[in-house]
């Protein structure tokens, strides 16, 4: 049987940078095959140009042995390639029903493509109700609704990006099993994902990229982790190890901190109260839009709580003072997203120095920016952390993601804080300049700093965190010690399960 | 041969330097076309409105003249621009100055006394001030737009001038004309050369412009004012506070423009007169685009402007180049100008 899709010798650059070389791929009917690799391998350009949104520079792509040109979304979709993105895009106010309609052409949110969506999730074994609203459906269900899309469009070939970034490990086992009747029925999937275990667990094949080009194929159960990140990271990362410090004075402390939802559909912080001892690194682990996002802004001081005590450091309540005058008490801030919020894109590497060390690092002197002194700082932060990037005058938007995250950090803690809060320290960097921020957060906390680190990748947590901590639906508890504490209690935990919370407590 | 049209990864340095005087050239070459199709030589109008103001003692002083006011507003709403508030009411700040402004110089009528133009000028910059803190107090505190807000009041100050130079500040001697006295020697602007119009404005004008480039590049309001602008969530991250952005730059683009109107009134007008600008608050939008919010860019862009405004009246004088047709030069400038910014972000490639 020819292979459902078949790419031989793809090649996609855009300028100067090269996104994909001489890529071959085949995904046989009924097969789980992974796509592996790290952010940037070139994974997303790759499959945009299998549903249409890119066209190739060079090479062919067969479909059940022919050669086709797939030149649109609905050149895709005729041929039966069905996506599921990691960002899902559905109108929260709408019910299930409605949403599904609107993703498909010509769709009316009739009782007969009701019975239909009930017929799919009854034969997949499906958990969703087409009437209910989507506000009330958790993030896994939501995820299932963007399946249940696609199935129903009787896809020959599912691509999946990404799916359970946004999942509790439960929600995950879930989705899992599904993936497994999609295949089972003679569909085609293309699993994209960087996680290791669950592409040994689940995928049949993996195909790996690494710099735009395929380094390996393998079948991921009988390779270990370790051979696997070999072969996306192309060395073995070295991990730093932790040295414990004995836990000193609180630094950071909030009290019953309330804070209303930002958005309508964001999520409200309900009487969470932590405390950060000097020398210790606290880990909050979370499914997203927890009121992750609310947290941070009511600890870099971005929102402000309602009466001073809510927020403390070093026992100054600085709870209604704005983000400039907690940098001044010792505090730094790396929000999650670096675009645009950590970082101004039009602005130099030195001008975004200067957005958050002015007062710290004496960047400004009677109002008047001191540009040298801020030239200095930058190219330090560059040479530490080992940004690339064409220097500390290059536009903060001209970096890649991960580069740009480097600095960030790197501007940050080569500041010293007292207390440092940071969301998602290593969200798209390579593995060794993840060791690097890893020990430099070490460093912070052996100097006596306190370090909160908001995190969705409890592996990470788990490694660097003397102590977890669970986010969920704006109520904050105690998890405990990382090597106390099991993965099926921590995920328990972030689906707001809260006996899960309690037993851990006994 | 196939052309095609890339977005760029990164722009030039010089390139929005370049941008300008490419637009500049289109401009001319379709003035021009335009010209040729009106029956009038192409050649001799070009140089009767682009070269000929510049050949004259008097040429020059009417335009240094005309561009003073252009580049106080431009450079205020540039520093507006650049934080992302759009004030387009420059026209009724300008008013509500000359108004605050002439009020003292009638009020003071008949005295010699030294402190007349400063207090003058001090009202001018407080009237204009004032009609600029109706926007930024209406959208700091309701999340009024400030465009529509700052775009109608300018009208409700046209008026309030008319009403004034009609009624209560008529010129008791003037014929009933709609106008107020003309004023004292005191509430009058030092000539700068004389036996031409031109007033120590200018001066004031030019270093405006420079302080303006020095805190918008060298200072930490600067950085505010461009941060708001650039990255709202960037700048409340860095505890830049957004409102005191709005009102900073309202206020400061509020008081030149108050200032531009008051420095009309005691220059080369005189007096209060119905129609006291002929609609520097709005032209000194595209001067402030055409020199790319930057306050040296402004400089020579109020310099362009106010030359095809000098240079349009000439060609009417000396060739009857009607008025519609000084109107369009000026709008193909811009036309071309925003059209020649697509070759900041993209690129055009041809291959063979």
């Amino acid at each position: 049987m020819p292979p459902r899709i078949e790419l031989r010798g793809i090649g996609k650059r855009f300028g100067d940078v090269v996104a994909n070389v001489d890529i071959d791929l085949a995904v046989q009917p009924g097969e789980i095959h992974a796509l592996l690799g790290e952010n940037g391998a070139g994974k997303s350009t790759l499959v945009k140009m299998m549903v249409g949104l890119l066209r190739p520079d060079a090479g062919t792509i067969a479909w059940d042995g022919r050669v086709v040109a797939i030149d649109g979304p609905h050149a895709a979709r005729a041929l039966g390639i069905g996506m599921v993105h990691q960002h899902f895009s559905l109108f929260e106010r709408l019910t299930v029903l409605e949403n599904v309609a609107l993703g498909l052409d010509g769709q009316n949110a009739s009782a007969a493509l009701a019975t239909r969506i009930r017929d799919v999730s009854a034969a997949y074994r499906l958990p969703l109700d087409p009437d209910r609203p989507v506000f009330s459906l958790s993030v896994g269900e939501r995820q299932l609704i963007e399946i249940v899309r696609c199935l129903l469009q009787s896809p020959r070939l599912l691509i999946m990006d990404e799916p359970t970034s946004v999942l509790t490990p439960q929600e995950a086992e879930l989705l899992f099993a599904v993936v497994r009747r999609v295949a089972a029925s003679g569909c085609a999937v293309l699993y994209i994902s960087h996680k290791l275990q669950e592409i040994r667990a689940l995928c049949d094949r993996a195909t790996v990229l690494r710099a735009g080009r395929v380094v390996g194929a393998c079948a991921p159960a009988r390779e270990t982790p370790a051979s696997l990140a070999r072969l996306m990271i192309g060395t073995a990362p070295e991990t730093p190890r932790r040295r414990s410090a004995p836990a000193g004075a609180v630094r950071l402390e909030t009290a019953r901190l309330e804070l209303p939802a930002a958005t309508l559909h964001g999520t409200a912080l309900r009487a969470v109260s932590l405390q950060v001892r000097a020398g210790e690194i606290l880990g909050i682990a979370g499914v997203a839009g927890n009121g992750q996002s609310e947290l941070f802004a009511a600890l870099s001081g971005e929102r402000l709580a309602t009466w001073p005590g809510a927020v403390t450091i070093d026992g100054r309540a600085v709870g209604t003072l704005g983000p400039a005058a907690r940098r001044r008490m010792g505090l730094c801030t790396v929000p999650e997203e670096r675009n645009g919020h950590a970082a101004a894109p039009g602005f130099s590497l030195s001008e975004n120095a200067m957005l958050t060390g002015r007062a710290r690092l004496g960047l400004s002197r009677l109002g008047v920016l001191r540009r040298h002194a801020a030239g200095a700082f930058a190219r330090r932060v560059i040479a530490a952390f080992g940004v690339r990037s064409a220097g500390e005058d290059a536009a903060a938007g001209s970096l890649s993601g991960g580069n740009l995250q480097k600095f960030v950090v790197g501007r940050e803690v080569l500041q010293s804080p007292d207390v440092l809060v940071v969301a998602q320290p290593t969200w798209g960097v390579d593995a060794g300049a993840a060791a690097v921020i890893h020990a430099a957060l070490f460093d912070l906390a052996a100097s006596g700093a306190a370090v909160l680190v908001i995190s969705q990748d409890l592996d990470e947590l788990r490694l660097i965190s003397d102590r977890l901590m669970v986010i969920a639906g704006g109520v904050l508890t105690e998890a405990g010690v990382p090597d106390a504490v099991s993965t099926e209690r921590i995920g328990l935990m972030m689906a707001g399960v809260r006996e899960a919370a309690h037993a851990s407590a006994d | 041969m196939r052309v095609r049209i890339e977005a760029r990864a990164a722009v030039p340095g010089w390139l929005p330097w370049l941008t300008p005087i490419l637009s500049l050239v289109c401009t001319l070459l379709a003035a021009a076309l335009l010209f040729t199709a009106l029956g009038k030589p192409p050649g001799q109008t070009l140089r009767a409105i682009f070269l000929a103001p510049l050949l004259s003692t008097q040429g020059l002083s009417e335009l240094a003249l005309k561009a003073s006011p252009l580049l106080l507003i431009a450079v205020g709403l540039a520093a507006g621009f650049r934080a992302g508030v759009w004030n387009i009411g420059a026209e009724g700040q300008l008013i509500m100055g000359a108004v605050a402004g002439g009020g003292v110089a009638l009020a003071t009528y008949g005295s010699t006394s030294a402190w007349v133009l400063p207090a003058m000028v001090l009202a001018g910059v407080a009237g204009g001030m004032a009609w600029a803190a109706v926007p930024a107090l209406l959208r700091t505190r309701f999340g009024v737009n400030e465009i529509l807000v700052s775009l109608m009041l300018s009208y409700v100050a046209g008026l309030f001038l008319s009403w004034l130079v009609l009624g209560p500040w008529k010129d008791p001697d003037g014929m009933n004309f709609p106008q107020s006295r003309m004023f004292d020697d005191a509430a009058l602007l030092p000539k700068l050369v004389e036996g031409t119009r031109l007033d120590i404005g200018i001066l004031v004008a030019l270093a405006v412009a420079g302080v303006a480039s020095f805190v918008l590049r060298r200072t930490v309001t600067g950085l505010q004012i461009r941060t708001v602008g650039e990255a709202p969530a960037a700048a409340r991250y860095a505890g830049f506070s957004e409102n005191g952005t709005v009102w900073a730059t309202l206020l400061v683009s509020g008081g030149l423009a108050g200032l531009a109107g008051v420095f009309e009134v005691a220059g080369p007008i005189g007096q209060l007169i119905p129609k006291l600008t002929p609609g520097y608050g709005f032209t000194a939008i595209v001067v402030a685009f055409l020199g790319r919010l930057q306050p040296i860019g402004i400089v020579l862009a109020a310099g362009v402007v106010a030359l095809s405004y000098i240079g349009g009246d000439n060609a009417q004088v000396e060739l009857g180049l009607p008025n519609a047709a000084v109107g369009l030069v000026q709008a193909l400038l811009l036309f071309f100008l925003l059209a020649s910014d697509v070759l900041l972000r993209f690129r055009v490639r041809v291959r063979a």
